[in-house]
């Protein structure tokens, strides 16, 4: 063939015409353009139309940005230099940075505690979010709750140590019970734990909390940004097993476990969460005999997990109803009981499905801990709204503090979502 | 039977909870720090700075009273109150005395069971609006829309004055003052209503505040004052007379300065009467001879603090007027030392 052609057709080119770009309208950023910005005219005057709107808004805060002052000691300072022109005074920011992210009464020189103790979460957290990390991360990750509360509330080391003797009594009471009968290991364990920490706290006087080489710090004195944080992290980690607890027990066959949970999971969501925390606040003061009260943090934990198991609980629900039949069917077959089946088929499978909805679960939640500004105590939004905003200096900066507020949460927030959106990718393993 | 039996656990509730509420005194030297109810930030009156330490107008009525009673004036335990958790906060006992610009009015004296031992600041409510506005009084307001703090007597007041003179508003309900503010500059209302000292607040923080006017009429009397429990006398007579302490000391002249040389050096029996270096007034309220010296020297007479907090050297800038001492024609008064 090629000799025929060779031959018959000589003016077939016998050398390859050298590479050469492709026309310029069909490569490069002009190309981009045409297919992306400049399709078809309605999408080229859309696009001209977000320019501009996205040039209003430049130009709108750009010279606001750029021109802030960061260096005065009061608004009226500010708006002396200023002098009419734009510009943002971000001296607030720097002059009550410390406020914003720790309050206002948590000592200064103890600042390094919570910091360390924020650094430390995510060598506890890694190995949680992360599962190709080496599992004996995992003890570190046990004991973080009992050092983080070492960290920011000081006080005699006892306290967190007899805490983790309970803990680790009940667990062996559990393993060594269960084996018989989950309610014995169950009820067991609890029972344990409650002794221990009962002769424990017996140990623990009033003169050792005070003579502790960790100044102790009320919780009254925890504020700023810590709080949210504190109070998200041991919400959002507390409200999953129990969210779990209550789908499964939604689920359940024993009537009594089941109605208790409906009624749990319906009363908590039927009732909205700034009514729970007025609660804790205000209604349980009435409760408690004046010097013994539980403490308002501890209330408001209470509340805050309550609120969010019941809905990551529904979020379950909806991962478990997914499921095909077919795999309870097949768990029973393998012969597993009722414990195998969930831990090694169903909940597996139920949890990567309810993935985003937890996400958006844990985000809402984080978010809401704000609300607690209302019942005076003062987190980052209450430390704004109170204090900062009443002070003489600062009285009338909004837009500094509260865009300071939603940039905080905004780089945690999306820090989240990123997170599950590469954990959905990991789990991926169906056929899509 | 059954009634009495019921009856005599009642009584027997009623003791314990009179034995329990009798002896908030002990209870505060016991514990060695007060627990006093402020605001979570009223400028002026109630605010930590950027060391987080409290001070204001209402604030310095609460370091007298520690000082007082306990000879510290640090030594307060400031539990910050919304306007809407303030009372529970003082009828269940988690705080020892609420100083938080409060309006004594009678249904919180009465129906609430809180007594005021005094008033600390004469205030009326006032409104301010954007001169923009053109208006000269505030019955010219009718179909304002109205930045109205919820839970105060401002809000009720608003809509009596309003019923009165027969003229229609739409209230824009907001938490705080500083919400409220945002709000008004906003141009979310009209007119914002609080009291008169708020108001003048408020306006000496704006960028530009000539562009906003105080109408005339004060539509209210709201005399603010510290508060305590009902049916703990002692105590509350150790908050009363910490507070005409202050009133007095002002009155004879004795100053944060001079307070050490009145009480040795003054000729003037009340002086040393109220310094405690005549007379055994202290010992009567449980309290040390020289109760009222420490609270004057630590935190200046009455005139002092207001001038220090308030008065017209501060940004806020309030004129003494009703609250000038009534030897110079205003409402602020003390019974005597004797």
């Amino acid at each position: 063939m090629s000799d025929t052609n060779q031959h018959s057709a000589s003016f077939v080119r016998t050398e390859s015409i050298p590479e050469r770009e492709p026309p310029y309208a069909a490569s490069g950023p002009v190309k981009w353009a045409r297919d992306n910005l400049f399709a078809t005219p309605a999408n080229g005057v859309l696009t001209i139309v977000a320019a501009y709107v996205i040039y209003l808004i430049l130009a709108a805060t750009l010279p606001w940005i750029l021109n802030g002052i960061w260096s005065t000691s009061s608004l009226a300072e500010c708006r002396e230099i200023l002098d009419g022109t734009t510009g943002a005074c971000f001296s607030v920011l720097s002059e009550r940075w410390n406020q914003l992210l720790f309050g206002f009464q948590y000592p200064e020189e103890l600042y390094w505690r919570p910091s360390l103790a924020f650094l430390l979460l995510f060598v506890a957290a890694a190995p949680v979010l992360f599962f190709d990390l080496p599992r004996k991360l995992l003890i570190f990750t046990a004991l973080y709750p009992f050092i983080a509360y070492y960290l920011i509330w000081g006080g005699t080391i006892l306290t967190p140590i007899v805490a983790i003797l309970g803990c680790v009594a009940g667990g062996y009471v559990y393993q060594r019970f269960v084996a018989g009968s989950f309610a014995a290991g169950f009820f067991g364990g609890i029972v344990a734990a409650l002794v221990v920490w009962n002769l424990g706290g017996l140990l623990i006087t009033e003169e050792a909390n005070e003579a502790a080489v960790m100044t102790a710090v009320p919780s009254r004195d925890l504020g700023g940004f810590m709080l949210n944080m504190m109070l998200g992290v041991t919400c959002v980690s507390l409200s999953i097993p129990l969210g779990i607890a209550l789908a499964l027990g939604r689920q359940s066959s024993m009537p009594l476990i089941k109605w208790i949970c409906v009624v749990f999971i319906e009363f908590i969501r039927g009732v909205p969460l700034i009514t729970l925390l007025f609660v804790a606040s205000v209604m349980l003061a009435y409760f408690f005999p004046p010097e013994s009260s539980v403490d308002l943090f501890l209330r408001v934990v209470i509340m805050i997990t309550m609120f969010s198991a019941a809905y990551i609980a529904e979020v379950i629900r909806g991962g478990l109803a997914a499921l095909p039949k077919g795999q309870y069917e097949a768990a029973d077959s393998l012969g597993l009981d009722y414990a195998q089946a969930m831990r090694l088929i169903i909940l597996p499978q139920a949890l990567k499905i309810s993935i985003p909805g937890i996400v958006n679960v844990a985000v809402g939640l984080f978010k809401d801990t704000t609300l607690v500004s209302v019942i005076s105590m003062f987190d980052l939004v209450g430390m704004i709204r109170g204090p900062i905003l009443a002070s003489t200096e600062w009285n009338g900066v909004y837009w500094e503090l509260l865009g300071f507020a939603a940039l905080l949460f905004f780089v945690v927030c999306y820090g989240i979502s990123q997170y599950s959106q590469w954990l959905e990718r990991r789990l991926a393993t169906d056929h899509r | 039977m059954k009634k009495s039996v019921l009856l005599g656990a009642l009584t027997v509730a009623g003791l314990a909870a009179g034995a329990a509420a009798a002896g908030t005194l002990d209870d505060v030297k016991a514990r060695g720090t007060l627990n006093c109810g402020v605001t979570t930030g009223l400028v002026g009156f109630a605010a930590p700075d950027a060391n987080g330490e409290w001070n204001g107008f209402d604030v310095s009525v609460c370091r007298a009273v520690a000082a007082a009673v306990l000879g510290d004036p640090s030594a307060v335990e400031f539990v910050p109150t919304t306007g809407k958790t303030r009372f529970t906060a003082l009828a269940s006992g988690e705080i020892d005395m609420l100083a938080r610009n409060t309006t004594w009015t009678f249904s919180r004296d009465v129906d609430l069971k809180f007594t005021f031992v005094g008033v600390n600041y004469y205030d009326g409510q006032g409104f301010m609006v954007p001169k923009a506005l053109g208006v000269s009084s505030a019955k010219d307001l009718d179909g304002a829309t109205v930045c109205i703090q919820t839970g105060t007597t401002t809000e009720l007041n608003l809509a009596d004055f309003f019923r009165a003179n027969n003229i229609s508003y739409e209230p824009v309900p907001i938490e705080t003052n500083a919400e409220a503010q945002q709000q008004y500059l906003a141009g979310a209302c009209d007119v914002y209503t609080t009291d008169a000292s708020g108001l003048a607040a408020t306006r000496a923080t704006f960028e530009a505040p000539g562009d906003h006017v105080l109408l005339p009429e004060i539509i209210s009397k709201e005399p603010l004052g510290p508060l305590v429990r009902h049916g703990d006398d002692e105590w509350g007579d150790v908050v009363r007379w910490t507070l005409n302490a202050l009133i007095t000391a002002e009155e004879l002249g004795v100053t944060s300065a001079n307070v050490g040389e009145m009480a040795s050096g003054s000729g003037n029996p009340e002086v040393k009467r109220l310094l405690g270096t005549e007379g055994t007034l202290g010992e009567m309220l449980g309290l040390d001879a020289d109760w009222a010296q420490k609270a004057i020297a630590t935190q200046g007479n009455y005139g002092e603090i207001f001038a220090k907090n308030i008065g017209e050297e501060t940004p806020i800038g309030l004129a003494r007027g009703l609250n000038a001492q009534w030897t110079n024609g205003g409402l602020i008064y003390s019974p005597p030392f004797r």
